[in-house]
């Protein structure tokens, strides 16, 4: 068992488990966070979407941008599996259809770094109930 | 290591754990391997979330979702819909009172909005087990910060500057306290965390111990630094098993990270924990008493002064804090005197753990700010009176306390006020009543717990409260009369001005505070020989309408002393003499004929 031997020891120690609380922390102020929704029902994930998931939250890691990875189920786009919902705080939330890694970093380099369109957009056609 | 992509968090404390909470854990566990989500779901008992009322908890993580009343059977439908198929189950949802509709996130239900956690900080967060969550969350951040930039009296200084006072009920400044112990030169010196929780009703430090074991260790080292004690003691009751688990499990923790021990993180400073177990005597929370106990002698309070700042366990300086006030130590630390005294009123800072409890709809644990109304504690927080019943008052302070009535509903909650209104802030139990709670039979109650706890020692206490006890005994019965009243105030004061201890000093406010508060009530005991409420046995007497009386037999078969006669589909009629009041009869009677008088 390691011994915390300076204030910069334990330091040390809550960055390394700061991250398995991550989820945690995160669900306290979703809001003020990018919240991405990855579509997990049977054709999205039939299509990719937990590699996707993954890889995405890697590449948020890596970036630095705290972000509010959820699973949900199907989003009604089966023929743009898989899809994932995007929101960043102060921006409507956007749908992108068919993601890819190439895609995945396109949306994170761009739309959310610097609030530029990317192509996949899928166009909202239905309107929610409860708000 | 997998990385977690949701967790699921079940309220391990004691009330959920009573309702089969391990069991869902283990159901979710199994369930989750059954689809292969064992590493992408995690599932972290925790401890008490507050929200007692609607227990077993479970909150799923990063959506917020809050679970309530979930069996073990639900644990399948969790999973295969909303971990799988991304849909919230909506009958475990939380129901809003007030306009019936579904809550899903715990950040929109108006029992936590007015809630601010500190003490709770980390309660139904973190795994109280595992300490690794402790320290991401900074735990023993304050402890280094203390050992490596600040000397014992800038410590001392900060606890002062934040205006914290003792959380146990007397409210006594917490710094001052520190410093008087730190004053004290002696070979040996203890900390001494007090855990014997014993007000009817209250279980705050339970809670705390049970959910966030650490911040209790961390901080009893902070004091130990601050005071030049290197040995802390936790008395706690021994009907506490899962608080003296988990304090068992975070002490071994702490040792095995060298966070206790010798030489805590290279400053040369050794500290180290012990718990000893009270039997469970409420006499034991007065300082001196517990002393005494942890001594292995009789739990007798002794005169003050000598303080226990200056002879303590086993004659040394010991300084001896409330559980609460020490899990609000190491946030005082790292954010500082100035950010904790900006919450509260004046003379009372931060924050204050409740433990609402009675006729109220949300029964849980809560923390607020000092300086909240009751009125937003009992309807915002509490969600109201249970069944739409009118409310009658408010117990704090536990047999210490007094109760507070509709007017006090506006008064912001501190010490003093508290104090002004007859009552006490005490641990922190708040016993909601509405009209059917007879106050007479209150007192008596709160009466009838102090002669059972008392030591004693001292005559006011044990003579004078059995007194007061059989006064109330006589005036519940109907034999009151009003020089009873009179004499019931007299007896009360001689108690507070000549008992030896905060238990009998104390023990005459919930007379005192029922008698200014319901005057007429008592009265209408004595002279109109009459219980409002219907709880006086006594003063009832039970009637059978004889127009409404069809003659059914039914509560004459089920009365178990034969007080009812009447002949078959004939109006039946009650004997008052034999009648216990049981009210057996009324329970069986399908016309309503039954009434109490």
């Amino acid at each position: 068992m390691t011994k915390v031997k300076s204030l910069a020891d334990l330091k040390a120690m809550r960055e390394k488990f700061q991250s398995n609380l991550d989820v945690r922390e995160k669900s306290n102020n979703q809001e003020e966070m990018v919240q991405i929704k990855v579509a997990m029902a049977t054709c999205g994930i039939a299509s990719g979407a937990k590699q996707i998931m993954e890889y995405m939250m890697e590449k948020a890691d890596a970036m630095k941008i705290r972000v509010v990875f959820t699973q949900t189920g199907c989003m009604g786009y089966c023929h743009a599996e898989p899809t994932i919902e995007v929101k960043v705080p102060g921006r409507d939330p956007l749908v992108f259809g068919h993601v890819d890694n190439k895609k995945a970093d396109e949306i994170f380099e761009k739309y959310i770094l610097n609030n530029e369109m990317v192509d996949g957009i899928i166009p909202v056609n239905y309107e929610v109930i409860d708000k | 290591m997998a990385k977690y992509k949701m967790h699921v968090l079940v309220c391990g404390g004691t009330g959920c754990k009573a309702s089969q909470s391990a069991q869902i854990v283990e159901n979710l566990k199994a369930v989750l391997t059954e689809n292969g989500l064992q590493d992408e779901v995690q599932v972290i008992t925790t401890g008490c979330f507050g929200f007692c009322e609607k227990g077993p908890i479970v909150k799923m993580m990063p959506d917020n979702t809050f679970y309530t009343q979930v069996k073990p059977e639900d644990a399948r439908t969790i999973v295969e819909e909303h971990i799988i198929k991304g849909r919230k189950v909506t009958n475990l949802l939380y129901t809003d009172p007030e306009n019936n509709e579904h809550v899903s996130d715990s950040k929109h239900m108006g029992f936590y909005k007015k809630q601010i956690r500190i003490a709770l900080r980390n309660c139904g967060f973190i795994d109280p087990e595992n300490i690794d969550e402790s320290i991401s969350r900074g735990g023993y951040e304050a402890l280094g910060k203390c050992l490596s930039e600040m000397k014992p009296e800038d410590v001392i200084q900060e606890i002062k500057l934040s205006g914290l006072r003792g959380r146990g009920g007397g409210g006594f400044p917490t710094g001052l306290k520190w410093e008087i112990a730190s004053k004290n030169h002696a070979d040996q010196k203890y900390v001494v965390c007090n855990a014997d929780e014993g007000d009817p009703g209250a279980f705050m430090d339970r809670s705390i111990m049970e959910g966030d074991p650490h911040s209790i260790i961390e901080a009893m080292a902070i004091c130990g630094y601050a005071i030049g004690a290197t040995k802390g003691l936790v008395y706690i009751r021994a009907e506490y098993p899962l608080a003296i688990d988990r304090l068992q499990i975070a002490i071994k923790q702490a040792r095995e990270y060298g966070l206790l021990g010798q030489d805590i993180m290279g400053s040369g400073f050794d500290f180290d924990i012990e718990l000893r177990y009270g039997a469970g005597a409420f006499v034991c929370g007065e300082e001196t008493a517990l002393i005494h106990s942890m001594e292995g002698k009789r739990g007798e309070p002794t005169f003050k002064p000598p303080f226990p700042a200056v002879s303590g366990y086993l004659g040394k300086p010991t300084n001896v804090n409330n559980v609460e006030t020490f899990a609000n130590i190491p946030v005082i630390i790292t954010k500082g005197a100035d950010w904790f005294n900006k919450i509260g009123t004046e003379k009372s800072k931060g924050t204050k753990v409740f433990a609402l409890a009675g006729q109220i709809n949300n029964v849980g644990l809560i923390e607020v700010p000092m300086g909240i109304t009751l009125r937003e504690v009992i309807y915002e927080i509490g969600g109201g009176i249970k069944d739409g019943k009118e409310f009658k008052a408010v117990q704090t302070g536990g047999p210490s306390g007094g109760c507070l009535t509709k007017k006090h509903l506006d008064t912001p909650i501190d010490y003093d006020n508290l104090i002004a209104a007859g009552s006490m802030m005490g641990s922190g139990g708040m016993v909601v009543m509405d009209e059917t709670s007879c106050m007479v039979s209150i007192a008596k109650f709160y009466l009838e717990f102090t002669c059972e706890e008392s030591c004693g020692k001292c005559t006011p206490c044990r003579i004078g409260n059995k007194r007061l006890c059989e006064m109330l005994t006589k005036i519940s019965k109907g034999n009151g009369t009003m020089e009873d009243l009179y004499e019931l105030r007299n007896l009360a004061a001689v108690i507070k001005d000549t008992a030896l201890c905060g238990l009998g000093q104390t023990s005459p406010n919930p007379v005192l505070s029922t008698l200014d508060n319901f005057w007429d009530e008592y009265v209408e005991h004595v002279v109109d020989k009459k219980c409002r409420a219907g709880v006086c046995k006594s003063l009832m007497s039970y009637e059978i309408d004889q127009t409404k009386c069809v003659g059914c037999t039914a509560c004459a078969r089920n009365c178990p002393v034969g007080a009812i006669k009447g002949e078959k589909k004939m109006p039946h009629t009650i004997d008052p003499a034999v009648c216990i009041k049981c009210g057996a009869c009324i329970e069986r009677c399908k016309f309503g004929a039954i009434s109490i008088k």
